[in-house]
């Protein structure tokens, strides 16, 4: 287990498999789905493959700033640690049904979860 | 703030304003259309400064190594200098072949196709009139087939281009056209998948040249077309594509009412429900969407949870500007 957790999960194919899926449970969860009402589905679908490439562990550009300000205007319309909760579910549930192993899974959402108090402007 | 250098005349910018909005603030006369990064109308050159990675999104390889970039869409981080392209490597000047009435308000333009000059169908291109006003219009035509180019034109009233073609434009006339632009076009490969595409009005044009394209690359795959209107009328080319139907065991034509009695053969619906009725799981499928912007964006999210792939999905928005600020309608693809 001394491999990076993104070569583990099988790399940017691994983040390619997962980025339909979460994003479709995403738009399809009544919880959290309207936060993305109006948005531009493709430029969407690029910031999902940029958070999976994160969250796996992968190369990224992302800083606690860039978090605070992208997700400030959702802030403003509600946007609570239940919706955050419901994102990591979301992604859980991406990579169980992709048949990743429960402890690569933990990893996966322990990363995520180092974004909480940034995405929700804490 | 950042500096705008245009023509030996230095503009500055407002915080997150664009290089296109900022211009127009201060009185230039530049080109433009959507103000959205789609219709690349307002592209430019920048002689100094680096263009944002947001405005070069769409352009093609080989301008964006010249710098090319879309002054709607750069809120510049640095000074810039910037410049109009060379105005005879984007357009084109050509002549009308004819123009005739495809419904009570849709017009057929074609137009001689310039040499060298390069489309995909489904692509569309900017037609200028005779006092320097842009609209966009998806080609109907494909290279492999037809020696023109053709543009289905819905008129506008009060429209500024599109009255300048049903009330001006003779055969004969010159007339100023771009280079073909857009992302919404059938890929040869996969030929065996299956085709969703749901057109509303003039959204008609790129998807015809989209199914004639994947029918001439020898498409196996079922074709569904869906075109809807509110009253039998207002759809064309009916009778062309009831026979394409009738020649191709692949393609299937669905001409789809939303108001009123339908005629023969035609659903009563909405195009767009009509199809998600039909083929509710769409996993595997590609899907070209065009058309009214609100219909485009509705449908792509639901053929995206109906199991399409995001890469698969094709979807051309007829883009309208009214109600951005005080400028009039600047883009109007057929609407």
């Amino acid at each position: 287990m001394s491999d990076a957790l993104f070569d583990r999960l099988g790399g940017e194919a691994a983040v390619n498999a997962a980025v339909d899926i979460f994003y479709r449970k995403v738009l399809a969860d009544d919880r959290i789905s309207r936060f993305f009402d109006g948005v531009d589905m493709d430029k969407q679908a690029a910031k999902q493959k940029a958070f999976l490439t994160m969250a796996f562990g992968g190369p990224n550009n992302y800083t606690g700033e860039d978090m605070r300000k992208g997700h400030a205007h959702l802030v403003e319309r509600g946007l609570n640690d239940s919706h955050f909760d419901a994102v990591v579910e979301n992604l859980g549930a991406t990579l169980k049904e992709l048949g990743v192993a429960d402890d690569l899974i933990g990893e996966v959402a322990a990363i995520a979860e180092t974004t909480r108090n940034d995405v929700l402007g804490k | 703030m950042s500096k705008v250098l245009f023509e030996g005349q230095e503009y500055q910018c407002e915080p997150d304003e664009s290089v296109l909005d900022c211009l127009i603030r201060q009185g230039v006369s530049v080109n433009y259309s959507c103000k959205a990064g789609v219709c690349q109308s307002c592209m430019m050159v920048a002689v100094e400064g680096e263009p944002t990675p947001t405005s070069q999104v769409g352009i093609k390889e080989t301008l964006k190594a010249q710098n090319h970039f879309l002054i709607c869409s750069c809120v510049p981080v640095t000074d810039m200098q910037v410049a109009t392209p060379d105005r005879a490597g984007s357009s084109f000047d050509t002549t009308v072949l004819s123009r005739d009435k495809l419904s009570a308000d849709v017009i057929q333009l074609r137009l001689a196709r310039p040499e060298n000059y390069d489309y995909l169908p489904g692509q569309f291109l900017n037609l200028t009139n005779d006092t320097g006003v842009t609209r966009s219009y998806s080609l109907a035509s494909v290279p492999e087939l037809d020696d023109f180019l053709e543009l289905h034109i819905r008129h506008v009233p009060d429209g500024l281009v599109s009255s300048w073609v049903a009330e001006k434009l003779q055969t004969g006339d010159t007339v100023t056209i771009s280079q073909a632009a857009g992302q919404c076009s059938y890929l040869p490969g996969r030929e065996a998948q299956s085709l969703l595409l749901i057109g509303t009005g003039t959204g008609l044009a790129p998807l015809v040249g989209i199914v004639r394209d994947a029918l001439q690359q020898r498409h196996s795959g079922p074709i569904h077309l869906y075109h809807g209107s509110s009253t039998p009328e207002g759809l064309y080319l009916v009778a062309e594509l009831l026979a394409m139907d009738e020649a191709n065991a692949v393609f299937h034509y669905h001409p789809c009412v939303s108001q009123g009695t339908p005629s023969q053969g035609m659903q009563p619906g909405r195009a767009a429900d009509m199809a998600l009725a039909d083929f509710a799981q769409l996993s595997g499928w590609r899907v070209f969407l065009c058309g009214r912007e609100d219909m485009v964006k509705t449908v792509q999210k639901k053929s995206f949870l109906a199991g399409a792939s995001m890469q698969d999905i094709f979807a051309d928005p007829f883009v309208d500007s009214a109600g951005a600020g005080a400028t009039p309608p600047q883009y109007q693809s057929g609407f």
